[in-house]
């Protein structure tokens, strides 16, 4: 029993914190990166014009009915192949931004269509511009009607950024994989590796609902 | 009698307006004027088109044909400077369409803000000044969903007024209010007209239109029936359908 | 472009192949989870505390846990751990349906609980014992409310597959991959892979929507679609 917490303080946990910060420098830079991409393409598909409209419609199909690691194969593995060379962590966060921004914004067009259209109909009857109105009136209460949304694709995120390590991005995961094949550890390694994921994601749950609460509008949602 | 009238500059000029839906033909050929610090109140049973074409005068809808005068200039086909002629028109929505995400003070200000670019302690001055006019300063930070229906109403007419407007253009203001909150909403709207503001007002409420009104139009089916002043027209109207359109409205709204 | 196109035509039974393994592995997972779900689901709403919070425990481990971290911990870990020397596949399917079943346990939750407590009542009334409502009345009203959801989680069991590329499972992508390493043409085999889960994603998805509307009970729950 010693030797196994032994093995967690001094051997496991020193080699899983590089990694761990992997993990948070992809996390950080995917979700806001993800969020205003989410944002654009929704409008885009709502307010754009037909081919801008189109666009946007083949990207979801695209990036919403195949699978991550496959859009992170193709990114790492298949653009080099015509000349376009990404790093490990360049390529997963491309890949997580790309994916995460096609399910953000499914759940910001919902949002968008749940506004009334008399709001936009008030908005430009002031002589507000489609631009303004979309800016100053629809985003502000569609983005927090996303919110629950939302978060919920972010937690996914957190989760999913395990994948980078197929890419060769070695983050908590991978990180994790490399000492447990090293010691033969693999169920003290990755349960450990497990409570630090399920932590992170408590984490950012709590942060999301005090964020949703200090946004909170009457009568709004 | 009503109101005084300043001058003869005609403010708004419709002329020959059409929109169809679909295969249905909506408004068939309307056209009236409008001179400065007079109030026409448009009435007609619901499908005669007359909310569509409030929203074809500042462009929400586009007409397939026709024109439309604002103050001498042309505003129809000028799909660049609609906002600069939206900015001159203010509209009253039957359904408030306040701005659900900002307060009753914010709700006023935005417009001056964002379209006119006034800067923020002026758009604040003014927008204070509008709620205190229609009677709401004590709700300036209220949300919308916090306030009553007629308060939303005045706020929303505020809010138009705000923009200094040539024109107010009222949507059956009070048709989505309940009866005891209809009347602060009229005396917000008659205290514009007898200031000499130039309305336009589509409506049920006979007894507002007998005391505002210049002039009362009767629409049906897409088509100007009927019009003349207030007087005239309640007493001896010239078709039997506008007889009959009379009869039914004193009989549910017992004027 | 001729021989990219000619490359794939070649690979294609190949890549075929990889999607009966998919398929049995999304369906594994997916029937894995309902068997396992729907009991999980009866226990949280109609269980005791212990058991409720035993389940909400289950729920929140394999929620909370990549799917890489969960094969990895299990396949690598855990069933050799307990001397369990399975197949990838079969590893594979074990550890997605297990994590579908938490998933699909809070789908029938919800459902569950949608319906109100008139229903039980009444069949309480005419003297049914809880079990026997629970059969008749709330789980087929449960079950058809569920489709959507149901059919949320086929197309993300199905995208999951693709991480089993990590203990070996000679699904899609893995053999994409296998062919990309040897003819040095990865874009053309990786975007054929890509089609082949949209359209396994999408077609799916669509026929779910066709089994909603066989059982769809007149003038119940969503209209639109």
């Amino acid at each position: 029993m010693n030797e196994f917490y032994y093995f967690i303080r001094n051997i496991l946990l020193p080699s899983l914190f590089e990694g761990t910060l992997v993990s948070i420098k992809l996390i950080i830079l995917s979700i806001p990166l993800g969020l205003i991409l989410g944002v654009l393409i929704a409008v885009g598909r709502v307010y754009g014009n037909k081919i801008i409209s189109t666009l946007c419609t083949v990207y979801v199909i695209f990036f919403r009915g195949t699978p991550l690691l496959v859009q992170l194969f193709i990114l790492y593995f298949g653009l080099p192949s015509i000349g376009i060379f990404f790093s490990p962590f360049a390529s997963a966060v491309i890949g997580f931004v790309l994916c995460s921004g096609a399910y953000h914004s499914e759940y910001i067009r919902g949002a968008i269509q749940s506004i009334k259209t008399g709001q936009m109909m008030a908005a430009e009857a002031l002589g507000m511009t489609r631009f303004k109105a979309i800016l100053y009136v629809i985003l502000p209460q569609a983005l927090r009607r996303a919110i629950p949304g939302c978060s919920n694709e972010i937690i996914y995120l957190i989760k999913y950024s395990s994948l980078a390590f197929m890419v060769t991005c070695v983050e908590l995961t991978g990180a994790g994989k490399i000492i447990a094949s090293r010691y033969f550890a693999y169920t003290e390694v990755f349960l450990v590796i497990g409570i630090i994921y399920l932590l992170m994601v408590s984490v950012v749950t709590k942060l999301l609902n005090m964020l949703e609460k200090k946004l909170e509008i009457p009568g709004l949602g | 009698m009503n109101k005084m009238q300043n001058d003869n500059d005609i403010v708004l000029r419709v002329e020959d307006i059409h929109k169809c839906y679909g295969k249905e033909e909506i408004l068939k050929g309307i056209s009236f004027e409008i001179k400065k610090g007079e109030t026409k109140v448009i009435i007609g049973p619901s499908g005669s088109g007359k909310s569509t074409l409030l929203r074809c005068i500042n462009q929400l809808t586009i007409p397939d044909k026709g024109r439309i005068w604002l103050g001498g200039e042309e505003v129809t086909h000028h799909k660049k400077d609609i906002n600069r002629f939206r900015q001159k028109m203010g509209m009253v929505f039957q359904d408030f369409n306040l701005f659900d995400h900002l307060t009753a003070l914010k709700n006023v200000e935005i417009g001056l803000m964002k379209v006119k670019k006034m800067d923020k302690k002026e758009a604040r001055e003014k927008a204070m000044e509008e709620l205190k006019q229609v009677g709401l300063e004590r709700q300036a930070d209220l949300y919308p969903a916090q306030l009553s229906g007629g308060q939303k109403q005045r706020v929303s007419i505020a809010r138009a007024l705000a923009m200094d407007p040539k024109v107010m253009l009222f949507d059956e203001p009070t048709s989505a209010l309940d009866p005891e909150l209809i009347g602060e909403v009229l005396e917000a709207i008659k205290k514009l007209a007898f200031g000499g503001m130039t309305m336009v007002v589509v409506t049920h409420e006979m007894g507002f239109a007998r005391s505002v009104a210049n002039e009362i139009i009767f629409m049906e089916n897409g088509k100007i029936l009927e019009s003349g002043i207030p007087y005239q027209f309640f007493s001896n109207p010239k078709y039997e359908r506008t007889k009959r359109f009379l009869n039914k409205i004193t009989e549910l709204y017992g004027e | 472009m001729n021989e990219n196109l000619a490359l794939i035509y070649q690979s294609l039974p190949y890549l075929l192949k990889g999607c009966t393994i998919t398929i049995g592995l999304v369906g594994g997972a997916l029937g894995l989870g309902f068997v396992i779900g729907i009991p999980m689901a009866v226990g949280q709403v109609y269980g005791n505390k212990y058991l409720s919070g035993l389940i909400a425990l289950y729920v929140w481990f394999f929620r909370g846990l990549p799917v890489l971290v969960l094969l990895f911990l299990f396949y690598f870990g855990l069933f050799s751990l307990i001397g369990l020397n399975l197949p990838a596949f079969t590893a594979a399917i074990l550890v997605l349906g297990l994590r579908s079943a938490a998933y699909q346990s809070q789908i029938f939750r919800g459902s569950i609980q949608s319906l109100g407590e008139g229903q039980m009542l009444a069949a309480r009334s005419l003297g049914m014992k809880k079990s026997e409502a629970i059969l008749y009345i709330i789980l087929p009203q449960a079950l058809r409310i569920s489709i959507p959801g149901w059919s949320n989680e086929y197309a993300i069991l199905l995208k999951d597959s693709a991480i089993t590329y990590a203990v070996g499972v000679m699904e899609i992508l893995t053999r994409a991959n296998f062919i990309a390493t040897r003819t040095y043409k990865p874009m053309p085999i990786f975007l054929a892979c890509a089609v082949i889960f949209i359209i396994l994603t999408y077609g799916g998805v669509k026929i779910l929507d066709l089994l909603e509307n066989k059982v769809r009970i007149p003038g119940y729950g969503r209209e639109e679609r």
